[in-house]
């Protein structure tokens, strides 16, 4: 089984994803580059961290109209598991496939820390191995993480259930204060309404170490791979 | 032809003497692009002319070093086929003029000079000194640096894990940005700047060729005026995005067998890289710069051989491979043009539309480079004591509230959270310790980082402030329990034409010397930024020293933070309540005068060889030296993370001294119990002194029965910044 993690100029994420993947799932990593027209035959789609482009546009949209991108849509409209991390999240919400957007956080600027996230739906397949509402702990780092949606958009969000990750504190609770960059209704992470595609702004893959003492982005990973075994 | 007239001469930072010297050996006028050359070549910033003479004593050398000084940064052996590459620069002028660009084009910098090693660069750190926190300018120039540092380090995806921030008066209209890298890289796959091979191409790779930052280097080697603000189209403007594609793009290159040699191109951009590889290969460089990408219309030879683009290189290749090359650039979007090729001439041959532009004997340039001897006066403070009326009879939990909530020992995190401190996934130990940790990928070893500065001390004593900066960062090597293996310094000074500027410098070197020797700590790697003066007021002497140390295995390493409750708490290294030139006594009490404490190299060397092996018995695991604000603010320090807090017994007569004073070759350390017995008869089998002075606790400070909560102290030590940058100014 393999994973295609799509590699845009200023992607920096790229690396970090690969050796959690090949550390915790049974799939091959393979990188492909952004100007190719289609992706190899895998079983997910990962779209990592960085600063494609320089970020010198808004966040995300010239990657989402790079030459690969119309086969990312089209595989994850036919539903392949596609995950999208921080700048990759941005990537999705620009290209389409995902609801809302990403604005300039409300501190108005760059902030990288550990914060607490909460479960908010454990049914979907990169959250199954967590507890319904438990709270764990995963980096941000990000200038542009504050999820917006229109009133229509964040129903319908709300409606299917497809709000995955909140921000909290340490004890689950969700409010202004635990809300890191401003996000509407503290959203971290959401996937689309088939629930095949997740974009988050924390990154999982930075809790995958002990060295580090984080170890909470793990069961995402162990969630993805059970879920395609 | 433009006529080189004496205004021109003088405007081009060139004295009488120089230009004589550069009549007779060219035995004609210089064209105006040789003059700029001369002027850019012969600047401070690149020919170390006022330095060299004190930086060719310093200790260069140790069983890991593999290169010293002289490239575009040190390489030292960490073992199992592993070298770490390193360097710290300062981009000091243009931050004061646009905080923003000139910050984040110093990250920039310096990581190009560590890739261009063929390391992958694996860290960034950062000392930012500032004026006094009430001047106009400090919010916006802080503020305006830490978001550069982050703009540019964030985007290119290499971790900020570490650094120090500073406000000082001194620094009112001449702020310091001083930025440090380290890369990693395969011991046998080190690229060197050595040009070789008579008709080797000469590549220049990367962005276009602007007109930013014609004259960088003259510019940062210049005093400041009222008029400086209107230097600042000299300052560069940092384009991230292109510098990771280059990074990228070397890294691919790098693997084949293709380059000769490479520099990037840096301050005096193409001229300094294209006359320093030729130089040191004793060889003569064509260009013809017809073929230099140019971002602009009509750029002259002059402005194309002085401009400071960012992100550039220039290569030497083998015209064979030269399409292996070309195919990569062209993958990452990057211009790639032969621009010339090496003879065996020694001359450097500029040609630009059908004429000959410069033509000049390389020598002359390098060998030719004007080395002053300077004169020079080594001025101390006078040894006074702070008068007993001075000294305040307040309580020890009131100075502490004041001084963990002031400007230089509040906490950084305001700082260090916009700096993406934890991508690549191998940073160990986070920013806001002694050192930070970063792992080598793929291994169980770390590499230990750290940089650091006490000017205060250089100014009162330069020997001493020049033997304590290189002893507190190895210190702080020492507390994370890893080897010390080298350092690289960036030496901000004032004017060395003055004599006690120079003495400063003089004075500093001499104290490193001896402290490199002592604790087998050589400098590999470094930078001098001199003329930090405004209106003719110099800074205080700022030797920064950056450290980097291996720890040989992940399992064993110590970090600052309390851990348990019940731990026993001992203070390592005589505590005698030195006081002048403490933290204490300089911001609380508004007393400048005096000596700093004096450094003890043989103490230091023993006192921190027993921490270390303290660490790597497993006997402890929380360590932290002693440094700014004393023994008290590093006990503080230590409770925060964890909310674990102390409380300790102190029966001495000057208690105020004694928990606030700066002697070095200190540490805190917390024991368990169990491992207290095998503490006390390591150090003492080793002659090393050390008080027990109490235990930790909960949540609380307990100093002779007066208590505090900590989770008081954290409010006010880490919302400082926040308040400080709220409030209007």
């Amino acid at each position: 089984m393999k994973a295609s993690i799509i590699v845009f100029p200023g992607s920096n994420c790229d690396r970090d994803i690969a050796v959690s993947i090949k550390k915790l799932t049974d799939l091959e990593p393979i990188m492909v580059w952004h100007k190719e027209i289609s992706i190899p035959d895998s079983d997910l789609i990962v779209i990592p961290g960085g600063f494609t482009f320089g970020d010198y546009l808004r966040c995300g949209s010239i990657a989402a109209n790079s030459p690969i991108m119309n086969d990312v849509i089209k595989k994850a409209t036919d539903g392949l598991p596609t995950l999208g991390i921080c700048n990759g999240f941005q990537i999705l919400t620009e290209s389409g496939l995902l609801p809302g957007t990403l604005i300039k956080n409300d501190c108005l600027s760059f902030l990288c820390k550990t914060v607490s996230i909460r479960v908010e739906n454990n049914e979907t397949n990169f959250s199954k191995k967590y507890k319904q509402n438990e709270i764990i702990n995963i980096p941000i780092a990000h200038n542009e993480g504050n999820f917006f949606a229109n009133e229509d958009t964040l129903k319908k969000i709300k409606d299917s259930n497809q709000i995955v990750f909140k921000y909290c504190n340490q004890n689950g609770e969700v409010n202004n204060e635990t809300n890191p960059n401003g996000s509407i209704e503290n959203i971290a992470g959401i996937t689309n309404e088939q629930g095949n595609v997740l974009g988050m702004m924390p990154h999982p893959e930075r809790a995958t170490c002990k060295i580090t003492k984080l170890s909470d982005g793990e069961n995402l990973f162990k969630s993805i791979s059970e879920f395609l075994l | 032809m433009i006529k080189i007239t004496n205004e021109i001469v003088e405007e081009h930072g060139i004295n009488s003497e120089e230009y004589d010297f550069i009549l007779k050996s060219l035995r004609r006028e210089p064209t105006i692009t040789e003059l700029g050359i001369f002027s850019a070549m012969w600047s401070e910033h690149c020919s170390y002319k006022s330095s060299k003479y004190w930086l060719s004593q310093l200790p260069t050398k140790n069983e890991f070093v593999i290169q010293g000084p002289g490239e575009n940064a040190g390489v030292i052996d960490i073992g199992d086929g592993y070298a770490a590459v390193f360097k710290m620069e300062s981009h000091n002028h243009p931050s004061f003029i646009e905080p923003y660009q000139g910050a984040a084009t110093g990250v920039g910098g310096i990581l190009r000079d560590v890739f261009t090693m063929g390391a992958r660069p694996v860290a960034l750190l950062n000392s930012i000194r500032f004026g006094e926190t009430s001047h106009e300018k400090t919010k916006h120039l802080l503020t305006g640096v830490v978001s550069g540092i982050g703009g540019y380090g964030n985007c290119m995806g290499i971790p900020t894990v570490g650094g120090e921030v500073e406000f000082n008066s001194s620094y009112n209209d001449n702020i310091l940005v001083n930025a440090m890298c380290v890369g990693i890289a395969k011991k046998n796959k080190i690229f060197y700047s050595r040009a070789s091979g008579i008709g080797n191409s000469v590549v220049y790779v990367g962005s276009k060729t602007g007109r930013d930052g014609i004259h960088g280097a003259t510019m940062a080697s210049a005093e400041f005026d009222e008029n400086s603000e209107e230097k600042r189209p000299t300052v560069q403007v940092g384009d991230p995005f292109s510098e990771k594609l280059l990074l990228e793009a070397c890294m691919e290159l790098m693997k084949m067998d293709v380059i000769v040699a490479i520099q990037d191109m840096g301050a005096a951009g193409l001229t300094s890289s294209a006359v320093e590889m030729a130089g040191k290969g004793n060889l003569g460089i064509e260009l013809d710069l017809d073929k230099v990408p140019c971002r602009e219309e009509k750029m002259s030879a002059y402005e194309i051989m002085l401009s400071e683009s960012q992100e550039r290189m220039l290569m030497i290749l083998e015209p064979d491979k030269e399409n292996i090359a070309k195919e990569i650039f062209e993958k990452w979007e990057l211009d790639f043009s032969v621009i010339g090729k090496l003879t065996d001439t020694n001359r450097l041959i500029i040609n630009h539309q059908k004429e000959i532009k410069a033509d000049i004997i390389l020598d002359i340039l390098e060998k030719g480079a004007p080395s002053y001897k300077r004169p020079y006066e080594i001025n101390t403070f006078d040894d006074e004591d702070i008068k007993e009326d001075i000294l305040i009879n307040e309580s020890p939990i009131s100075i502490l509230k004041k001084m963990i909530s002031s400007p230089n020992l509040c906490s950084r995190k305001w700082v260090w959270e916009q700096y993406d401190h934890m991508v690549m996934t191998d940073t160990v130990l986070l920013p806001g310790g002694d050192s930070a940790i970063i792992r080598v990928h793929g291994t169980n070893k770390g590499l230990s980082i750290t940089s650091d500065s006490t000017p205060r001390y250089c100014a009162s004593d330069p020997y001493e402030g020049g033997k304590q900066a290189v002893a507190e960062a190895w210190r702080n090597l020492i507390s994370v329990g890893s080897l010390p293996i080298a350092i690289t310094d960036c030496m901000n000074f004032g004017n060395p034409e003055k004599k006690e500027i120079m003495g400063q410098f003089a004075g500093v070197i001499k104290g490193m010397i001896e402290a490199c020797n002592t604790l087998n700590f050589p400098v590999v790697s470094g930078n001098v930024s001199l003329y930090n003066e405004t209106n003719g007021k110099g800074i205080n002497p700022t030797p920064v020293i950056g450290g980097v140390g291996v720890v040989e295995n992940l399992d064993v390493f110590s970090d600052q933070n309390l851990k348990r409750e019940d731990d026993f708490i001992l203070i390592i290294g005589k505590t005698t309540g030195h006081l002048t030139q403490s933290i204490y006594a300089n911001e609380l009490l508004n007393y400048k005068k005096g000596l700093p404490p004096r450094v003890n190299l043989e103490e230091e060397l023993k006192n921190g060889l027993a921490v270390r092996e303290l660490i790597n018995k497993r006997f402890i695991d929380t360590s932290h030296d002693i440094s700014d604000g004393g023994l008290l603010i590093a006990l503080t320090e230590m409770s925060m993370k964890n909310l674990i807090g102390f409380n300790i017994n102190i029966e001495k007569d000057n208690l105020n001294s004694y928990l606030f004073g700066e002697d070095q070759a200190r540490y805190v350390v917390a024991v368990e119990k169990h491992k207290l017995e095998d503490v006390r008869l390591l150090l003492n089998e080793k002659n090393v002194f050390f008080e027990e002075i109490g235990q930790t606790c909960k949540d609380e400070i307990i100093i002779n029965n007066k208590k505090i909560i900590i989770l008081k102290l954290k409010e006010i030590y880490e919302n400082w910044f926040n308040n400080y940058l709220s409030k209007a100014s």
